[in-house]
């Protein structure tokens, strides 16, 4: 058992967090506000081209050949940069939808009660027959309501889940780096306890989130994907509003890119199912198995 | 990231097994727990067949992920816990490997090992608690011998312990952390008093020690005179690190067993229990994935475990809590009966946010070692 990443998992995740920085920094974070529902085509098709939709596709159809666990890698780094689009949905298009796996298609898909970015997709999978727009929290999520109750898929979950973890470790290094440098009453405010004992706690629940993530990638079981999403959306729920709050009235501030990580987070907490539908589906496997 | 074992540890694991089956049925019924020479016994005596089975060294000397196996297999075929053992086997022992000289690992490791000896922990003092390092007992030399005289208390098997890892302070003029030694005291030395104390549970666990010009041989100090804080941070590392992992297996087990109670008498038809109990299986499930990835990274740095100890710790005491707090849901009126299975549990859980460390502790130490936060003044 070597539960941590091997060399080639830290030089893709390194991969996609430059790509990342490179291609969606601060400047065309705040622009893709500014244009809200504009999706940006020049990068999705870059984003192909690294290999972000086609990387659990096999070579022989083009693919890069990797497994889950890159892939939750990669979800990770995009939750990171607040990276919009129905990425997941691409993602798991690939292969089916012809030009997903390249970025030169963007793939939606309905999911349970909602659909993301429905009048930007090529392809819509599933029946989105009655969607209405409805304004949306996420100003970098465009939605729309779809009736009737769809299963949603346990891969779509985990890369929501390596999504969410991303965020939370966003939210935990914004609070972190504030906290060290912003003074009141004559210090840091990272040495009053209150604000000490915030950024603690969400370094806790986002690593505990971290090993339930990557352990589902590595298993791909049932019941760790549930718990892998109840865990991060918690870390990243959470994380966000308690960076809010060490960040005081800054963090109430649409300038500010915190606000768009608790938007987000609330967003991918419907994506993948409701969450009582992972807390009872963890509840009834405490049954299926013997003491 | 792979969570597979060597075809060596698959081995490993079935050769316990194998023997944990043969080995269980033989033992003596289980003192009860106010009894604690026949719990010194009984643990110690387990801790001797295992010894004699070859596994006795498995706290240190085996691999982290070897010892994981270890406390895996055996808390889920419900072996005795270490007991009257823990302090020497989970951290006075792997202090002394990690810092003591040639001599001192010969004279107390291989009695810990086989179950001869046990061992209780000197740290906490009634005016040095969270604030450790504050500690006064004194211990000057003479010829020999430190002279030991002071206090401590909340010595978990002050009674029927053997040795004591024992914090002095043996210069009173250095800067609080600077003055410290780490001492082995022989239990049965004069000068000692020990008084136990009842916890809330209503049972003996620990007891305060009085030490009244105790002679220690100079000998038995592990580490330099004076440089006793920083084997104390290895001991702390130990104890918060890898001390509970056996206790995550031990809730999963636990977690069924209230599903399965819950089913029984109806309470598993409220949704909102139910969901409850799915959440903690999310809890406990990450919190052994979380065991699984501190194992490795200890693995990958050579054994010792680093502060990502204090994040487990954390998460886990509360859970913990939450863990019997949701048994009493289950049990409804039944858990104010302490004849009931999980009320006793529940009562001692109270202690998981206090002891090795309270909760406050942890997160100043996650704050400013892992997160670089500053100090406060
Ligand atoms: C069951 C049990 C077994 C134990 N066994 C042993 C043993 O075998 N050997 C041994 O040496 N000790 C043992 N202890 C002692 C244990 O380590 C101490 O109780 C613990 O470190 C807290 O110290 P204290 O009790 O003096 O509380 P205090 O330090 O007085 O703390 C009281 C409260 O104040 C808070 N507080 C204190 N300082 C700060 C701060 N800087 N910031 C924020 N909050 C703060 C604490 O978090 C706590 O909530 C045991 C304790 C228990 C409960």
């Amino acid at each position: 058992m070597r539960f941590q990443l091997t060399e080639d998992q830290l030089a893709l995740r390194n991969g996609v967090r430059e790509l990342l920085a490179r291609r969606f920094g601060p400047q065309e974070l705040r622009a893709a506000v500014d244009e809200p529902g504009r999706l940006d085509r020049a990068l999705w098709r870059e984003l192909g081209a690294a290999g972000f939709f086609a990387l659990r596709l096999p070579e022989a159809q083009d693919g890069v050949g990797l497994g889950l666990p890159e892939a939750a890698l990669a979800f990770e780094e995009a939750g990171r940069a607040l990276l919009p689009g129905p990425l997941v949905a691409t993602h798991l298009a690939a292969g089916t939808v012809p030009g997903a796996a390249a970025g030169e298609a963007v793939v939606a898909a309905v999911g349970n009660g909602l659909v993301e970015w429905l009048a930007r997709a090529d392809v819509v999978e599933g029946d989105a027959a009655g969607a209405v727009p409805l304004r949306s929290v996420d100003p970098l999520t465009p939605l729309h309501r779809v009736p009737g109750v769809v299963a949603v898929d346990p891969v779509a979950v985990l890369l929501t889940a390596a999504e969410q973890l991303g965020g939370a470790t966003r939210a935990c290094e914004l609070a972190v780096q504030h906290a060290r440098t912003r003074e009141q009453f004559g210090q840091p405010i990272g040495a009053f306890q209150a604000i000490k004992h915030l950024c603690a706690e969400m370094l806790v629940r986002t690593e505990t989130a971290r090993a339930a993530v990557y352990a589902a990638a590595v298993t791909a079981d049932p019941a760790d994907i549930h718990t892998a999403r109840l865990l991060a959306d918690e870390a990243a729920v959470r994380g966000a509003r308690d960076c809010l709050q060490v960040h005081g009235g800054m963090g109430f501030t649409w300038e500010f890119e915190l606000h768009l990580h608790l938007k987000r987070a609330w967003v991918r907490t419907h994506r993948a199912g409701e969450a009582t539908e992972s807390e009872e589906s963890l509840a009834a496997e405490l049954l299926a198995q013997p003491i | 990231m792979d969570l597979a074992y060597t075809p060596e540890e698959e081995e490993f694991r079935a050769r316990l097994r194998q023997w944990l089956r043969e080995a269980l049925p033989t033992l003596p019924p289980k003192p009860s727990p106010d009894d604690w020479p026949g719990r010194r016994a009984y643990d110690l005596g387990w801790q001797r067949r295992l010894h004699d089975a070859g596994y006795g060294d498995v706290h240190w000397g085996a691999s982290p992920t070897v010892r994981l196996i270890f406390l895996e297999e055996t808390e889920k075929a419900g072996a005795p816990y270490v007991g009257a053992g823990f302090v020497g086997l989970l951290h006075a022992g792997p202090t002394i490997a990690a810092e003591g000289t040639a001599e001192q690992r010969a004279r107390w490791l291989p009695p810990i090992l086989r179950g001869d000896e046990a061992w209780c922990q000197g740290f906490s003092e009634p005016d040095a608690g969270s604030d450790l390092a504050a500690l006064r007992t004194r211990a000057h030399r003479d010829g020999d011998d430190y002279v030991v005289s002071g206090s401590k208390i909340w010595t978990s098997h002050a009674e029927v312990a053997d040795w004591c890892e024992l914090l002095v302070r043996t210069d009173p003029e250095a800067p609080k952390h600077r003055g410290i030694s780490w001492l082995a005291m022989p239990m049965d030395a004069p000068g000692i008093t020990v008084r136990p104390l009842k916890t809330l549970a209503g049972s003996a666990e620990f007891a305060e020690v009085f030490l009244d010009e105790v002679r220690v041989p100079v000998a038995n100090r592990v580490g330099a005179e004076n440089d006793g804080w920083r084997v104390t941070l290895v001991t702390l590392s130990f104890e918060r690190g890898t001390a509970f992992v056996g206790e995550v297996v031990a809730c999963r087990r636990v977690l069924r067993e209230l599903a399965v109670e819950a089913r029984k008498n109806g309470r598993w038809d409220d949704p909102a229990l139910r969901r409850r109990l799915g959440r903690l299986n999310a809890e406990f499930r990450a919190l052994w994935r979380l065991t699984q990835w501190n194992v490795s990274d200890a693995e990958l740095t050579g054994g010792v475990p680093g502060v990502g100890g204090s994040v487990f710790k954390l998460r886990y005491s509360h859970a913990r809590q939450e863990l019997y707090d949701t048994a009493a849901d289950v049990l409804g009126p039944d858990s104010l009966d302490l004849d009931r299975s999980w009320v006793l549990d529940r009562l001692s859980s109270l202690s998981y946010t206090i002891a090795a460390g309270t909760s406050q502790i942890q997160r100043n130490i996650v704050a400013e070692r892992i997160l670089g936060l500053p100090k406060g003044r």
